[in-house]
């Protein structure tokens, strides 16, 4: 079959890329395939896993269950962009801090989740942390250090932001 | 795996959605959310010749709560209409179901209509649809059809939605003075589809006894199973009704299937059990309101 292409155009992790694309390309494939950032990982493709998540103009999404073209034009941030001049994000430190990775499949996924999870809640509660953890499967870590990370990082976002306002 | 090969279309308005759909017909297919289509599509269950993506067309995107309930455009997400404060005050049912939608990764795309078309056996928005006698407004190149929920949920994963048709909202009525609600649900593991769950809707009379109350089950039947135990609760205050006797009612009135997840009979049991709860749950909710 002799398929249609669309030229497509996003703002990856503040750069805008372009590629052209068949309408059924998932947008994990478009970020894998067609501009070469493997750091956004592909288990499952059914929306189970949720290895695959990245932030759409900030909100976290499957891109294994979004298409390419229906983002044209759109924001999106992987885990090569959550790192700010060369230092690791307080989430992504975190993670390394307490051991919550250990083949690292599924960090990718769960560094985008708690990035825009604490950004609207920067001090959740255990509840709060686990639901927002849920939706992303980990076959290693048993989970417990993710969730400690999860508040570790919410910690040092908030000494972050104390020194920066102290220093202001 | 990945999508077969498709024409995908992105049309810029309503019209033209239209227009796309009707010359498609049965070969055609929306694209909402994708929260279930791109599953569909990935694993190849489905081979649309067409798809039709709504998510560029204007006004779709509606929350409009009022006195009367709320109405819910295409491209609502789930996790828009469970952040709107208004459609919290005029229907609380909606958030109360939502929280229990998937994930809140999968409720930031998937739409509230979207999942009423798909029609899941064990999903919660057709549930709630059904409990409150709410409706689905569906635009064809030849005009418009509100479908009330009775006759839109037709089989398992059916709806009335014809060849051409594109959902354009649904309308989830609001409750009279002195009512609650409550969804209770069991499922494998947080986020999965319910193995059995309830949607209770409960009104009290001015002395505060159950004068209506109403559940509607998932995963129990090929589409939602609305029950009315009006006669099984009331006219008694929620704290002297024979609760076990309304499990009973309840049992009676289901046929679920048994599969890999539970057997016929367990879920018959859960379903007695979540009816309870949701019930005294709604009845409390329903003293709140009078407070
Ligand atoms: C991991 C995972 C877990 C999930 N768990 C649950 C759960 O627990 N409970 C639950 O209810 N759902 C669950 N879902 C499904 C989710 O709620 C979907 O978002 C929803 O069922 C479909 O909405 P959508 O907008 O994504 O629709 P799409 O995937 O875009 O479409 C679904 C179907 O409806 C049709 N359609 C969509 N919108 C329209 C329209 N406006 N007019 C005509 N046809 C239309 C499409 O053609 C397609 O056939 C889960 C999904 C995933 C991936
Ligand atoms: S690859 Fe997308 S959720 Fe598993
Ligand atoms: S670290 Fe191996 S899957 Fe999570």
């Amino acid at each position: 079959m002799n398929e249609t292409h669309h030229h497509v155009t996003l703002t990856v992790n503040g750069v805008v890329r372009e590629a052209t694309v068949p309408g059924r390309r998932l947008l994990s494939d478009c970020l894998r395939h067609d501009l070469g950032l493997t750091g956004t990982h592909v288990g499952c493709e059914h929306g189970v896993c949720g290895a695959c998540t990245v932030l759409l103009d900030g909100e976290p999404v499957r891109s294994c269950l979004t298409f390419a073209v229906t983002v044209d034009g759109q924001e999106i941030t992987t885990v090569e962009g959550l790192a700010r001049d060369g230092a690791l994000s307080p989430v992504q430190r975190a993670f390394t801090e307490c051991h919550a990775l250990q083949c690292g499949f599924c960090t990718p996924g769960f560094l985008c989740t708690v990035t825009a999870f604490l950004r609207d809640n920067p001090a959740p509660t255990e509840e709060e942390a686990l639901e927002a953890v849920a939706g992303n499967l980990c076959r290693c870590t048993g989970y417990q250090n993710i969730l400690k990370a999860v508040h570790r990082a919410a910690q040092m976002q908030a000494t972050q932001i104390q020194a920066e306002e102290g220093g202001a | 795996m990945k999508p077969p090969p498709f024409d995908y279309r992105r049309p810029a308005t309503l019209g033209e959605a239209l227009g796309l759909l009707a010359e498609a017909g049965s070969g055609g297919k929306v694209l909402a959310g994708g929260q279930s289509l791109i599953p569909l599509l990935n694993m190849r269950l489905a081979a649309p010749a067409r798809v039709v993506d709504v998510n560029r067309v204007p006004g779709l995107d509606g929350i409009e709560a009022g006195p009367s309930g709320v109405r819910v455009g295409a491209l609502a997400r789930h996790a828009a209409v469970e952040r709107s404060p208004g459609a919290a005050a005029a229907q609380p049912l909606l958030r109360q179901a939502l929280r229990l939608v998937a994930h809140p990764v999968i409720r930031n795309r998937g739409t509230v209509v979207g999942s009423l078309v798909h029609a899941d056996p064990a999903a919660e928005m057709p549930a709630v649809l059904a409990l409150l006698g709410g409706s689905v407004r569906l635009a064809s190149r030849g005009g418009e059809r509100e479908v009330p929920a009775a006759a839109f949920f037709t089989g398992p994963m059916e709806s009335a939605v014809r060849p051409g048709e594109l959902a354009v909202s649904a309308f989830f009525p609001a409750l009279p003075a002195r009512s609650g609600t409550a969804f209770h649900e069991v499922a494998r593991r947080h986020g999965d589809y319910a193995v059995a769950g309830v949607a209770a809707a409960v009104t009290l009379d001015e002395d505060l006894r159950i004068a209506a109350a109403r559940v509607a089950c998932v995963s129990v039947g090929p589409v939602p199973v609305v029950a009315d135990v009006t006669a099984a609760c009331g006219p008694r205050p929620a704290a002297s009704v024979a609760w076990d006797a309304v499990a009973a009612a309840v049992r009676d009135l289901v046929e679920p299937e048994g599969d890999i997840h539970a057997t016929a009979d367990y879920r018959r049991h859960l379903t007695g059990v979540l009816a309870v709860r949701a019930l005294r749950d709604a009845a409390s909710a329903a003293h709140g309101e009078e407070s």
